[in-house]
């Protein structure tokens, strides 16, 4: 079928001296979703990176597939989100089923007014290639294909990487190194670093399928189909005509017996129907794993995404994690590697992105639990709830086929919202962060000039330069009465609100968010 | 402070005593677990308080630990 992916192979570049030593600021090590995501980040700040990758292409199969509105926003601040748009499909609603009926339905997002939808899904490998190519246009980053680190000593100053390459090995001292490496991270075992938690005795299959087919675009999600009894089933839409099949198989399955196509395609037409024709393009199986880190920073050596936390993929809380790890750490080591913040301001990352890792494992353990039962008890109350919530509107919300990747509730992103400006109409997020910069945002006042902090004015009615609050949206979702201020910091995350005359008050914002 | 009431409420216990087990007549073990199961979260919404149900577990578990 038309149009399909074809994966890029990338080149590998010699080391400078074989045998040598070499010497980068920053050294992100994986080339993953995270890695990528971190290296244009802090490449889109000035910061030169050095990117190393054991292989030389981008992931095989779907595997995150699920971008959710905040990560899509995050792409919209590093350039990216026309893309995922234009792509990406977009979905806003999730069917359950029980059996052969459905037990309910619910709408991720319900109001009008963002950018960007509640979810889009693509296959990880588009989002890669594309940020990719965003790294390479930078200039910033050196993307080194097929440098596997092999050796790794954390230093006080860094850390000191033994690099393999096909063309000769070579050291590598980094005085920042951001370990992008996946949930089966060389660098956090060769560190001796734990990773602790939580096995689920469960094996599932996934399956991307080519074919023709027309369900919506929405998640469906079954339990117990009378197509694959006694086990769920989840199905999602991809570009392409490719189309995401979970079956959950159970502890028992052989994981090698399972990933025979044949006995993938009996299970794929069972459910289709003899009417559909189909093509197998990436077939895996996987058992579920929660599990983090204790810490997420070691001195100079950071940890991101899978290398720091494992999820169950049911909410689609692994690569979303991820991604917002790395919007939360690149403008903070920016920051620091500018000379505008200490390093305290790093420790901030870890703050807020374990109780992060956190929420995530708890959402995903708990759907496990609800998906996966553990006893004959467990069994009979999902039962239970599934057979009330077909009639029963209180039921509904205790059915639990994932709860979806939402940003960390510790903190407050910046929110979206229609804007005029200058005639035009626009968004307001797209005026905060998308500079790099702090952005104070003041409703119908004209904000102090703070150093390194973009003003933004909301106005109720047209101004020019203004941003015209038409809809009445922005204020209500930032919450700013006439008069008021609201800081945001370089990751849209809120840092304060303040009376916009109040410069001092804003001023000690500005340096708290700092870690001045 | 204690929300669950422990109290003695029901004005006449032996016909809802007579109740639970009309509802359990004829069905096997797994149906009755269904069907108790679909009971506690009928209650548990109408009781709608987390802290009630939290205490009432737990007199459950404690009551079924003691020596009979």
């Amino acid at each position: 079928m038309a149009g399909r992916f074809a994966p890029p192979r990338y080149a590998a570049p010699p080391p400078r001296r074989p045998g040598g030593e070499e010497a980068a600021r920053v050294v992100v090590a994986g080339g993953g979703l995270v890695g990528l995501t971190v290296a244009l980040d802090l490449a889109r700040r000035g910061v030169e990176v050095v990117l190393l990758d054991e292989d030389d292409t981008v992931s095989t199969g779907s595997r995150a597939i699920c971008f959710a509105k905040r990560t899509l926003e995050i792409y919209g601040r590093l350039g990216l989100g026309a893309k995922f748009l234009d792509k990406g499909v977009t979905w806003n609603r999730g069917r359950v089923f029980h059996g052969e009926r459905e037990a309910y339905a619910f709408d991720l997002l319900p109001e009008q007014g963002h950018e960007y939808p509640a979810f889009v899904n693509l296959q990880q490998y588009y989002a890669e290639a594309w940020l990719v190519e965003a790294c390479a246009a930078t200039g910033r980053v050196e993307l080194r294909w097929r440098h596997k680190v092999t050796g790794v000593e954390s230093r006080e100053d860094g850390a000191r990487l033994s690099v393999e390459t096909p063309a000769g090995a070579y050291t590598l001292r980094a005085e920042w190194l951001l370990a992008c490496d996946g949930a089966r991270s060389f660098l956090r075992d060769s560190l001796g670093l734990p990773f602790l938690g939580q096995v689920f005795r469960d094996r599932f299959l996934i399956a991307d399928v080519v074919m023709r087919a027309d369900f919506p675009s929405e998640r469906w999600f079954w339990f117990d189909p009378p197509f694959h009894p006694g086990q769920s089933v989840l199905l999602h839409k991809q570009p392409d005509d490719v189309w995401r099949i979970d079956f959950q198989l159970g502890w028992e399955a052989d994981p090698e017996a399972e990933k025979d196509p044949a006995r993938v395609r009996a299970r794929v037409a069972a459910m289709l129907g003899p009417a559909i024709p189909f093509e197998l393009e990436w077939v895996s199986v996987y058992t579920f794993r929660c599990r983090r880190m204790e810490r997420f920073r070691h001195g100079r050596i950071l940890f991101l995404g899978d290398a720091a936390h494992q999820v169950s993929p049911f909410g689609a809380r692994g690569g979303n994690g991820g991604v917002q790890d790395a919007d939360n750490l690149a403008w903070r080591l920016a920051a620091v590697l500018a000379g505008e913040a200490g390093e305290a301001l790093l420790d901030g990352y870890e703050a807020e992105r374990i109780p992060a890792a956190d929420e995530n494992i708890l959402n995903s353990t708990r759907s496990t639990d609800f998906i996966t039962p553990k006893n004959p008890a467990a069994r009979a109350y999902r039962d239970a709830v599934l057979q009330l919530a077909r009639r029963h509107a209180f039921a509904r919300p205790l059915v639990n086929s994932g709860r979806l990747s939402r940003p960390w509730s510790g903190q407050q992103a910046a929110p979206d919202a229609p804007v005029m400006r200058d005639g035009r109409a626009d968004w307001l997020l797209r005026h905060i962060g998308h500079d790099g910069r702090f952005a104070l945002v003041a409703r119908e006042a004209e904000p102090p000039a703070l150093p390194g902090v973009s003003a933004v004015i909301l106005s109720d009615a047209p101004r020019p330069g203004a941003l015209w609050d038409h809809a009445g949206l922005a204020a209500a979702r930032l919450g700013l009465a006439p008069g008021e201020a609201a800081l945001f910091r370089p990751d849209q995350i809120l840092a304060g609100r303040a009376p916009a005359a109040d410069g001092a008050a804003l001023a000690a914002l500005h340096a708290k968010a700092l870690a001045r | 402070m204690s929300r669950l009431s422990t109290e003695p409420r029901l004005a006449d216990p032996d016909a809802v005593y007579a109740l639970l087990m009309e509802a359990h007549r004829g069905l096997d073990e797994a149906a009755s677990r269904m069907l108790d199961a679909r009971l506690v979260l009928i209650l548990a919404n109408h009781i709608g308080d987390a802290q009630v149900l939290a205490e009432a577990i737990a007199l459950a578990r404690r009551a079924g630990e003691e020596e009979p």
